[in-house]
């Protein structure tokens, strides 16, 4: 399961330590005072020939017992919080800001970028595996949050305060999140997809996207493509060598070497990309799609195209 | 001073609507019992329509992917869920008890402000109104369908963040009648927080000293204070969205130059306060309900009401905990991570002066004293959570998931709630002249227990295991649908527990036992007159030389004051 009880690094191993040993605490502190309740309740329940029972007004003993004990407990508790917090977000020099990965969240999907290497794509991120990759986290609009349990914090993203992460898998897998600070309508399916591989295959994944992708054969494909010129899909989202260069949606040049469409909300299989192209607002209503009331004929040459673009 | 007759004043304490002048007596009425009664009435109602909100939730998430509602819709439902529920039912209803009860528990003729009391409860009202109007009066239709408002109510939660908040991305005027709407119910706190603080420093009856007020009014004396201190930063927020929104101002739009974050410092700094005027009132009932059914004193009378006073003082000194995922440093955070966990001791400490209080005791098992029993062991839950939300690294996991709604459905819901109902059972007979039924009560706690553990308990498995708070629908991920199916067989049964109670309240208005003036055989001046009480509640205050004159009274031979005043 996608939760922090898998920890995949060793940011989230030292969160889901604290937690898991916090929750063993809070346990044996909800057994005892439980315990006492059942305790008295069973003990001093009232019977029928009861008399008063004695009244005691206090005991300056036990109350400075009861608070001497949770605070000690607390100081414990603080000093191994800050320790924690180290381990788990270990700081960003001033001097290190120069980050691996930028993501940019927008309503209702996630754009990423890799500055060195000028790669850019959508809602699945991939990482080389052993490594820290410094990550930089700006918003497009509203307040958003990143969170990938069984590997990193949640960080907001926030617009105008941009935000470092040290975003690290120990395995090769796949990670899953999703944003976890509403953000509005379509604030359920903005989920996240962190792909972890070895650094030859990262490598072999950052060539192939930085590929510019072959032109489309066969009649479909090519009608598609000129569709996507001329119906308003090129005013929003780019597609390389295309002439399409917009980049107020997801970055379509490699789409079809994508696991899922729409954040999340749809595995992107051919049937599925011509659901959604068909009516977008049936599927994600809200989204930032519109509804482009395209025939069947076009919808299948544009799947056709998008289809192609590996 | 002279006396205006703008009311018709009635000799009766509770007038029917039938009688001469009888609804003009409760609308226009400045008496503290007539209002406190309003109040109940109208949190209640508020209840009841933020409760069927959380039923339309539960049943859009009782299986992965459904349809039940759309997006949007399911945004304005939770987000009025939650700004119902904290604004115009926890809050006020507390309020409502306290002045029910606080003048009569004083020993005093009425609130200090008799006049501003009322104008209180109809701001509430007004500003319960209001915002609910937005669901017919809010929409405005947005061309083409996308990014849009298809219907009237707010939907940027209800700590509604800005810039979702903000006119670019909130284009329906929901946000605005939800500015508006709390504004009003603001006001009228404000004012009734004065009114309880002057009331409660002012119109003691002689004797009566601040070492010698009942908890429940030491609570809400404090309750007043962080009133106070709390409610301008939200209030200021508020219009300084209403301004952003209508006037095009920038204080919280980062595009133009303002910032998301002060948003989130003004509303926090009222928020975790709110926490607390939330929980404390509750305290003062739990703490007034336990002695009387264990037949003993509070254990550490000023150990409890000091360790309020220290919460008080701290709900100013927490609120960043709300904003650890901000990204706003670690020794920003370090810094209000140790505040939020001083806030446990001198809540341990009452917990432990309740046990300690019935430990020894004859304990009789009332529903109201079940409700109140209840209360320790699920707050105490919701309390153990709250702690792991003060350890940053924690928070950085489970913030914002459904281990947090189940962590303040636990304070707020199984404390507060569990709370109001035991001071329900424990006043009803007070304020009617009839017990509630026990057979019935009994039948509402078990379900009610039952109901609450089942809806929430397993929210915190589904926060752990990755499911955000606020989400309309969810991926079918292994164990989700199953548990959030639990989670809506619950919400059910929760809601038939409510009708019980419900049911139990009619019937026993109808055909309840007569309560006589002190069915608890209560300490408390409360009990010291008729049930309900006179309009001006009593012929003669009995001599206050204790915490518990009527203890007193009772046991000539052997008063508290001879051995603890």
């Amino acid at each position: 399961m996608d939760s922090l009880l898998n920890a995949g690094s060793p940011q989230a191993q030292a969160m889901q330590s604290m937690f898991f040993w916090t929750l063993v605490l809070g346990g044996l502190i909800f057994l005892l005072v439980t315990g006492l309740v059942l305790a008295a309740s069973i003990r001093y329940r009232q019977r029928a020939n009861d008399d008063e029972p004695r009244q005691i007004f206090g005991n300056l003993k036990l109350e400075i017992g009861w608070t001497i004990a949770p605070a000690l407990l607390l100081v414990f508790l603080f000093g191994w919080t800050l320790q924690t917090m180290r381990t788990a977000d270990p700081a960003v020099a001033a001097t290190n800001q120069d980050p691996d990965l930028v993501i940019i969240a927008h309503q209702w999907w996630w754009e990423v970028h890799y500055p060195k290497s000028g790669v850019v794509t959508a809602n699945e991120i991939h990482i080389p595996a052993g490594q820290k990759i410094l990550t930089r986290f700006e918003s497009a609009d509203v307040i958003h949050n990143f969170w990938v349990p069984e590997i990193a914090r949640k960080m907001d993203v926030v617009p105008g305060h941009p935000n470092y992460l040290w975003l690290q898998a120990d395995q090769p897998g796949l990670y899953q999140g999703a944003c976890s600070e509403f953000c509005g309508a379509q604030h359920a399916w903005m989920r996240i997809r962190v792909i972890a591989e070895t650094p030859d295959e990262f490598a072999a994944w950052q060539q192939a996207q930085l590929q510019t992708p072959a032109a489309p054969t066969g009649d479909t494909a090519v009608q598609g493509q000129q569709l996507f010129q001329q119906k308003t899909c090129m005013n929003c989202h780019t597609i390389a060598g295309s002439g399409a260069t917009e980049q107020i949606a997801p970055d379509l040049t490699h789409f079809a070497s994508r696991a899922t469409l729409g954040a999340g909300v749809m595995d992107n299989t051919p049937a599925n990309l011509n659901t959604w192209l068909t009516n977008p607002q049936a599927i994600k209503p809200g989204s930032h799609m519109p509804d482009l009331k395209l025939s069947a004929d076009e919808v299948n040459a544009l799947t056709a195209y998008l289809e192609t673009l590996q | 001073m002279s006396r205006i007759p703008l009311v018709p004043e009635s000799d009766i304490p509770l007038p029917g609507l039938r009688s001469d002048h009888g609804l003009l007596s409760w609308i226009a009425s400045v008496d503290h019992k007539q209002i406190g009664i309003m109040y109940l009435l109208a949190t209640l109602a508020f209840f009841l329509i933020g409760g069927i909100e959380a039923l339309f939730i539960r049943i859009q998430l009782a299986r992965p992917e459904n349809s039940f509602l759309a997006p949007d819709t399911y945004n304005q439902i939770f987000t009025m869920h939650g700004t119902t529920m904290i604004f115009l039912v926890v809050v006020p209803m507390l309020l409502g008890f306290a002045t029910y009860f606080v003048p009569l528990m004083i020993g005093a003729r009425d609130m200090a402000y008799p006049r501003l009391n009322a104008l209180s409860f109809w701001l509430l009202v007004f500003g319960g109104l209001l915002l609910y109007f937005s669901f017919v009066g809010g929409g405005q239709p947005v061309a083409g369908g996308a990014g849009g408002a298809n219907g009237g109510a707010p939907m940027a939660g209800w700590f509604s963040y800005a810039p979702l908040s903000e006119r670019p991305f909130s284009s329906s005027s929901g946000s605005d009648y939800w500015a508006l709407g709390l504004l009003a119910v603001g006001i009228g706190t404000l004012a009734g927080a004065i009114n309880l603080i002057v009331t409660i420093l002012r119109l003691r009856v002689p004797g009566m000293s601040l070492r010698r007020v009942p908890l429940f009014v030491w609570m809400v004396l404090v309750n007043g204070f962080i009133l106070l201190f709390a409610l301008p930063p939200l209030n200021a927020a508020l219009v300084m969205l209403l301004v952003d929104r209508q006037l095009n101002a920038h204080f919280f739009t980062p595009l133009t130059g303002g910032s998301a974050i002060m948003w989130q410092h003004y509303f926090w700094a009222f928020g975790h306060p709110e926490v607390y005027i939330m929980i404390l009132p509750a305290w003062g009932m739990i703490s007034e309900i336990i002695p009387v059914f264990s037949r003993k004193p509070i254990f550490g009378y000023e150990f409890v009401a000091g360790s309020s006073v220290a919460i008080g003082v701290l709900s100013f000194a927490v609120y960043a905990h709300h904003m650890f995922t901000v990204g706003l440093g670690h020794p920003f955070n370090a810094a209000f991570s140790a505040a939020s966990m001083l806030i446990a001791i001198p809540t341990g400490i009452k917990i432990f002066n309740w046990i300690a209080t019935m430990w020894g005791g004859k304990i009789r098992f009332t529903t109201s004293m079940l409700f109140a029993v209840a209360f320790i062991i699920l707050f105490t839950i919701g309390g153990i959570s709250g702690v792991t939300f003060a350890m940053v690294p924690i928070d950085w996991q489970m913030t914002d998931t459904y281990y947090v709604v189940a962590h303040f459905h636990y304070v707020l819901f199984g404390g507060t709630v569990f709370a109001i109902f035991a001071g329900v059972y424990y006043w009803f007979p007070k304020m009617t002249g009839k017990l509630l039924s026990e057979k019935w009560g009994k039948w509402h706690f078990w379900l009610m227990f039952i109901g609450f553990n089942l809806t929430f308990f397993v929210q915190h498995i589904l926060g752990i295991v990755g499911m955000p708070r606020r989400v309309y629908t969810y991926p079918d991920l292994p164990g989700w649908g199953t548990m959030n199916l639990i989670s809506t067989i619950g919400a059910f049964v929760l809601a038939f527990a409510v009708l019980v109670f419900i049911g139990n309240v009619l019937v026993s208005l109808w055909r309840g036992q007569p309560a006589g003036d002190n069915p608890w055989d209560a300490w408390t001046l409360e009990w010291a007159t008729t049930s309900p009480p006179p309009v001006y509640n009593f012929e003669q205050v009995p001599p206050v030389r204790s915490r518990r004159p009527l203890y007193d009274l009772a046991h000539p031979d052997n008063p508290d004051w001879k051995r603890n005043r």
